[in-house]
């Protein structure tokens, strides 16, 4: 099959504007990442120390939204619950596109130590992830690479790439 | 032969035990060594029956019949200034006894005492709600339903409180596996894609020691990672892992180690 | 592959109308900002105002007492640090006490200095991360970056001594691991001195600010009755009229000892609350300066065990397990089968930060416990929004979950 061949009518023109517009549309995004406050234990604690006088997150342009219809990063910081499973989805539902998922924390990677019959094993069950940071909990320095390395992620895709929805497994 | 396990206690077992050791019991003292404890079950033994009392770890422990818990409580609330039911929950003694046993842990701040009233129940029988004596029973007898399945009669909300409504089985019952059962691995796939899901997201990982064993090859080869199924020679180039791309980021100017300060002192 | 659609039905419980009795239901949560965690409140609302309330919990039930029946007793340890992550230290105390209540163990001197500093440094941590959401809820963001200032300077201190900053396990039970390393005492002098002001600072920013008080005065009244009734503890009981405070009462560790004042008030309001706290806070500094006294003479005399001599629950010190071989057997022995205490019961309670941390254990003289009841003082804390809110508006509803303090890490456990 011809699966080389690129449309370039869907994939948004010439491929000597795209680049350009790629460039400037994934700094745009890379660099205002509104994250969603989406603290559910004991990282969501590191996550507002990051957040904090001593880290200061805003100086990524990384600023906390409380919706998740202004937020374009959803931080998972925290055990999942089997409970808590159904809300993330809406939440994670309820997100704009382009939209990023980070895993924070080993519970919210895995299940973590609690390998219990409550705790979902590992976030990317249920909605997409595109970094894990491990850690129990995750130091703020640790997070915030985590965020740089998303940043350098966001920039190495295609600006309209990023739009495709993205397949859970 | 496969090995025999028990089905009524599913709990994590010693795996040696030794055949002679009779394990020591934290030593109980008679209850007219404290004055104020043997005033108190005193008044306790007028009024009701008594099954066992005794001092363990500074601490009286009466038992009484579950017909009484009720009457015992307000005993001690109304006239023996046992102002507070710190806890109360249940331990599962199903599988040697047949039943549990509920306790109530009190504490009076007047007398700077602490008492712990304990009642044998059977498996299936509920106890009766002290949720009107105290407030704090509301939510811990909701517990003691969630965790164990006993019910309390005359509680208002007797409703799941930690688990979802829609949970099954009662996860601190000894029959009750650490990891879940059945429904419980597959609980939140079914709630949100459907038991047609299942298949595509795969079961739970439970193992926390699981190395792929395909992958065991470029497991923690740090710096050196090569795509999956590439030959390993073991004369891969290091990679070196920075935050920006080579050819630096549009409109910001490149992080130079060099020319930078670094802070050892956070509290400067 | 097929793309996995969601089946989750459209959520239209947030708000109904039509209901015959004019009540608006609103869900508030599981995912709040200002609901500390994952608390879900179902409120009825008549206009503006609360008629009924019905906190739902359990959004971060991790089965923490079953992981305990499962686990040998120092296995269980680093879970007591999720508990209350604010203060993972008094936890980790709650749980070790507990076990040496059951044993039966008399930790040495050095060690129970060393515990008291670290518990009082947690309850410093907690109260300022306490007093930083709760201002930042209420709008007050100045004051939320000033605490965490403060905070990591504590957080400094900790991980130097354990490694980590929020999940210390920083106690064993018998003992503590370690000494204090030699820059502690400077680094906790350095930050004590500076205490005061920064407290002033927050009393400045607070205290008469006009917002602030509205917010906080006459809004959450808790009676004594009520807060009996619920089984409160700690601040929140002791805001509300009853001076009962676990390390003056029934004191363990050292704090028979040490001086200090039990901060109460008869208010019961959310500002007592906070009076409270931040006079709990000085309080606490009066306890480290002492303390910091107490470790010189224990320097001083030449006490330098660190964990109680126990042969059948402890291991032996690192030195001897190198070099006897009897200490390496029992060290093998406990660190696979784990330590098997006596049958039997015991309940111990101690001051957490937020109130009375109590653990239930009853063994069967197994590795394991047979059942671990953790008793958590903000799951009360939670069940008393039932009967509070109801008769408050809606932006009271935020500065009364503030005040309380709950952490899910234990109300769900």
């Amino acid at each position: 099959m011809a699966q080389h061949k690129i449309d370039y009518a869907k994939s948004g023109g010439l491929p000597v504007a795209l680049t350009s517009i790629d460039k400037l549309a994934n700094w745009g995004r890379s660099n205002s990442l509104w994250a969603m406050t989406y603290g559910l234990a004991c990282c969501g604690i590191e996550m507002m120390a990051a957040g904090a006088s001593r880290y200061d997150f805003d100086r990524f342009g990384t600023i906390f939204r409380a919706s998740p219809r202004q937020s374009d990063l959803m931080i998972v910081a925290g055990t999942l619950t089997k409970k808590h499973a159904e809300f993330i989805k809406r939440l994670y539902d309820q997100m704009p596109e382009p939209r990023w998922v980070i895993s924070m924390g080993s519970c919210a990677n895995t299940g973590g130590m609690f390998n219990t019959y409550a705790t979902v094993q590992g976030v990317d069950r249920i909605i997409p992830v595109d970094l894990y940071i491990p850690g129990c909990a995750p130091r703020p320095e640790s997070f915030q690479y985590g965020i740089m390395l998303l940043q350098k992620k966001i920039r190495a895709n295609k600006a309209g790439n990023a739009q495709k929805p993205k397949r859970l497994m | 032969m496969r090995a025999y396990t028990p089905k009524d206690n599913v709990q994590k077992k010693s795996y040696y035990t030794d055949r002679f050791h009779i394990a020591p019991q934290v030593p109980k003292e008679d209850v007219a060594s404290d004055e104020v404890f043997a005033a108190d079950l005193a008044t306790i033994e007028a009024k009701f029956e008594v099954l066992d009392s005794y001092i363990q770890v500074e601490q009286m422990v009466v038992f009484i019949n579950p017909k009484d818990n009720y009457k015992v409580l307000e005993l001690l609330k109304d006239e023996l200034e046992y102002t507070q039911l710190s806890e109360m929950s249940a331990i599962d003694f199903v599988a040697d006894r047949g039943g549990f046993e509920v306790f109530y842990q009190m504490l009076s701040m007047n007398k700077r005492k602490r008492l712990r009233v304990k009642m044998f129940i059977k498996d299936g029988d509920a106890v009766n709600s002290v949720e009107p004596l105290f407030r704090s029973a509301d939510w811990s007898e909701r517990e003691m339903f969630d965790m164990f399945g006993i019910e309390a009669n005359g509680h208002p909300f007797m409703k799941r409180i930690l688990m979802p409504y829609d949970w099954q089985g009662h996860p601190l019952l000894k029959t009750y596996p650490l990891q879940g059962d059945e429904f419980a691995s597959w609980y939140e796939v079914d709630k949100i894609y459907g038991k047609e899901a299942r298949d595509v997201i795969g079961p739970e990982l439970r193992d926390t020691a699981r190395v792929d064993r395909y992958d065991s090859q470029r497991f923690s080869r740090l710096g050196h990672e090569v795509p999956k199924g590439t030959e390993i020679t073991g004369d891969e180039p290091k990679i070196e892992q920075s935050y920006q791309e080579d050819g630096g980021v549009f409109l910001i100017k490149k992080f130079d180690r060099e020319s930078s300060v670094i802070v050892d002192d956070p509290q400067r | 592959m097929a793309q996995v659609t969601n089946r989750l039905t459209p959520f239209f419980e947030n708000i109904t109308f039509d209901r015959e009795d004019n009540e608006l239901v609103l869900n508030f949560g599981p995912q709040h900002p200002s609901a500390h965690g994952q608390l879900r409140l179902m409120l009825h609302l008549q206009q503006e105002q609360i008629v009924k309330a019905h906190p739902d919990v359990g959004y971060l039930h991790r089965g923490m007492e079953k992981m305990a029946e499962n686990m040998i007793y120092n296995e269980f340890m680093p879970t007591t640090d999720r508990m209350d992550y604010i203060a993972s230290s008094s936890n980790n105390y709650g749980f070790a006490l507990a076990v040496e209540k059951l044993v039966g163990l008399e930790v040495p001197r050095r060690a129970k200095v060393i515990r008291m500093m670290i518990l009082e440094i947690n309850r410093l941590m907690s109260h300022l991360f306490w007093l930083a959401t709760t201002a930042l809820d209420i709008g007050a963001m100045t004051v939320f970056l000033y605490t965490f200032r403060e905070r990591e300077y504590l957080m400094d201190i900790i991980e130097g001594y354990c490694g980590a900053r929020l999940t210390h396990s920083a106690i064993r039970i018998g003992g503590v691991p370690l000494d204090i390393q030699d820059t502690f005492i400077a680094q906790l002098k350095d930050f004590l001195d500076k205490l005061p002001a920064n407290i002033k600072d927050y009393e400045d920013l607070l205290d008469t600010n006009r917002i602030w008080l509205m917010r906080m005065e006459e809004v959450g009244t808790i009676s004594t009755e009520m807060a009996l009734s619920w089984a409160c503890t700690g601040p929140m009981l002791r805001a509300s009229g009853v001076a009962w405070d676990i390390r003056k009462e029934e004191p363990y560790e050292l704090y028979d000892e040490v001086e200090f004042n039990v901060p109460y008030s008869d208010k019961g309001d959310n500002f007592a609350r906070y009076r409270v706290y931040m006079e709990e806070m000085r309080e606490s500094a009066k306890i480290l300066y002492q303390t910091i006294d107490m470790y010189a003479e224990c320097v001083k005399k030449g006490e330098t065990e660190l964990m109680a001599h126990a042969p059948k629950y402890i291991s032996a010190p690192k030195l001897d397990i190198m070099t006897q071989n009897y200490s390496l057997m029992q060290h093998f022995v406990l660190v696979t089968q784990g330590m098997r205490p006596p049958v039997g019961e015991v309940y111990v309670a101690t001051e957490s930060p937020k109130g009375e941390l109590g653990f239930f254990i009853n063994s069967q003289g197994g590795p394991y416990p047979y059942r671990l009841k953790l008793r958590a003082p903000s799951f009360w804390h939670t069940g008393i929004l039932t009967d509070l809110l109801p008769g408050h508006y809606i932006p009271d509803v935020v500065s009364i979950i503030g005040t309380t303090n709950i952490v899910f890490g234990e109300v769900d456990r």
